[in-house]
């Protein structure tokens, strides 16, 4: 028997799906976005022009480090896999380093303490829109790409995590689409883009990014991948995700968020 | 006083000549619609080209930065965000059961109950947390990344219009009309009393700017708008690694955050005085100078008196 409720909670959710497509068409329209989203090619270019391309972020004093510093986004990845690595204290952890490098490298946690590190306290910016101050310790990621040399056609550094998003890719598998970011190489290897390891003079902790997390001081804290297992450099990064090069721009944020 | 530009003008004939609202919706507040007027060109193709551009422009940053204000609906001052003590913010409150009851506006130590548009509000039939209300905000629903894509590809316009503008304004002195000098300062306070009575200047007072007016506009188009924009872009990371001169100027990037904000608001209300006036010294005459140029000056009462 057909079920008259059911049939009015479809109508009521195709009038109401009518409703919502009735109010906010413009911003949906392929045409205008695709207008729009040729102000952050502008801005970059702009942007790009006007900075140095090793202009440094400000770096403050310990007395301006925030007494709580916000964890936003994922603060405790649910998998099997990671609470393993939690109870171990991260001591397998490892670091791939792969794609368009003429040396690949696997760095364990240990590796990358044992390289020279760089400490800097600096202004996180989230796209919502507040900021905190913190220290963070860690390997200029510049470092680890010259060890892995990369060839001359790699134009993006890929991070791949280990925090499990929604089915972004909509095949109808939860958890297996991971968080993910990229930069170009020349924000890559600005001198306080870290891969870092420390907060504030202690180990990573969980909700920050544990073990290992992206700092890129010139852009916003969606950029700063955390949880980070391995770094892909690639051409194009068209066929990662939903190809808009992060798990955020995916969802219509812009890759460019030096602004 | 002569008028010797073009000859006198018979005004709007029978019915509307006649009646006294539609005196005032020409000609403004204690206008005389069947009295000659002296036609007289206004603003030029150019100001008003950048007129109407500035303001939609201005309407898609207003509601996209409302939008992208509710992501996280609260302001600070210095570098950063001491989130247990914010200079304002807007937020909901919530019953047992979860659902959202009430919106508050929290001003320094004083909390508003502003249920129904600041801190909650009806979306969809539903009381949901949210900064400002869905009307007010593009798009109307929660949707940060669509509200920073319309503010910035609008900023872009918003810049370019001004620096035109501002081009314009020097390069055919435009800036003399605009700009105060000491004698519109002088004549201030009398202007004011003047304002209030609602006795707008006329003759040839009425083809150059007053002193109100130059202050205001003056103040709108070469204060609040590079304020509104170096605020704006002390709230880019890259911008500020490029110009530590920046967040130093507004005392950090949070504060540049509440500045911009307070400009934002600082546009609302002077549209608000803006419309206002438009209406008070003639809503079709002020309309029509700013689409076709044409503005009509009513002459000087004391001249013949």
């Amino acid at each position: 028997m057909p079920d008259r409720r059911n049939l009015l909670r479809g109508a009521a959710a195709a009038a109401g799906a009518l409703t919502l497509s009735a109010c906010k068409p413009v911003s949906q329209t392929q045409w205008v976005q695709n207008v729009l989203y040729t102000a952050e090619g502008l801005t970059r270019r702009a942007q790009r022009l006007f900075v140095g391309r090793h202009a440094l972020a400000r770096e403050y004093s310990k007395a301006d480090i925030a007494p709580v510093f916000r964890a936003n986004g994922t603060i405790n990845p649910p998998t099997d896999d990671y609470q393993q690595h939690v109870k171990e204290g991260f001591a397998y952890w490892e670091v791939k380093v792969d794609g368009l490098v003429e040396h690949p490298l696997t760095l364990t946690l240990a590796d990358l303490r044992k390289l020279p590190s760089r400490t800097q306290i600096t202004r996180h910016d989230c796209v919502e829109g507040w900021s905190c101050i913190g220290e963070w310790t860690g390997v200029p990621l510049r470092t680890v790409l010259a060890m892995a040399k990369p060839k001359t056609n790699a134009r993006y550094c890929v991070f791949h995590c280990a925090d499990p998003m929604s089915d972004t890719d909509n095949d109808g598998v939860a958890d297996d689409d991971f968080y993910y970011e990229s930069l170009d190489l020349l924000e890559a290897t600005h001198p306080q883009t870290l891969l870092a390891y420390d907060l504030n003079g202690k180990p990573l902790p969980v909700p920050y990014g544990a073990p290992v997390r992206l700092r890129a001081e010139r852009q916003l804290g969606y950029k700063m991948a955390k949880y980070v297992e391995r770094l892909e450099l690639l051409e194009s990064f068209a066929h990662i995700g939903g190809g808009k090069g992060g798990y955020w721009e995916d969802q219509g944020y812009n890759w460019y968020a030096g602004i | 006083m002569a008028v010797t530009e073009a000859p006198p003008e018979p005004a709007q004939k029978g019915f509307l000549a006649s009646s006294r609202l539609a005196g005032f919706i020409l000609y403004g507040a204690g206008a005389k619609p069947g009295e000659p007027r002296i036609p007289f060109y206004r603003h030029t193709i150019f100001v008003r080209i950048a007129h109407w551009l500035n303001a939609g422009i201005l309407l898609v940053m207003l509601m996209s930065g409302l939008q992208i204000f509710n992501a996280h609906p609260a302001l600070y001052w210095g570098p950063q965000s001491n989130f247990t003590h914010p200079l304002l913010s807007l937020f909901a409150m919530q019953n047992n059961a979860g659902q959202v009851v009430s919106g508050v506006t929290q001003i320094g130590p004083w909390h508003f109950d502003t249920t129904g548009v600041l801190g909650a509000s009806r979306l969809d039939g539903f009381m949901v947390a949210r900064g400002f209300p869905a009307w007010a905000t593009l798009p109307g629903p929660q949707w940060l990344a669509m509200g920073r894509v319309w503010h910035f590809f609008f900023a872009w316009l918003f810049v370019i219009n001004g620096v035109l503008f501002a081009i314009y304004a020097f390069a055919r002195g435009h800036i003399r009309d605009l700009a105060p000098n000491a004698h519109d300062l002088r004549n201030l306070p009398h202007e004011i009393v003047e304002h209030l009575k609602l006795q707008f200047p006329k003759g040839d007072a009425a083809k150059r700017y007053n002193a109100l007016q130059k202050l205001a506009y003056f103040t709108v188009i070469f204060v609040l708008g590079p304020l509104v924009v170096l605020t704006g872009l002390t709230m880019s990371p890259t911008m500020d690694a490029a110009f530590p001169f920046l967040p130093w100027l507004f005392d950090g990037r949070q504060s540049a955050r509440t500045i911009h904000f307070i400009c934002a608001f600082s546009f609302v209300g002077f549209f608000v005085v803006h419309i206002l006036m438009v209406v008070l010294s003639g809503t079709w005459n002020n309309l029509r100078s700013m689409i076709t140029g044409r503005y009509e000056i009513e002459r000087d009462g004391g001249a013949h008196a």
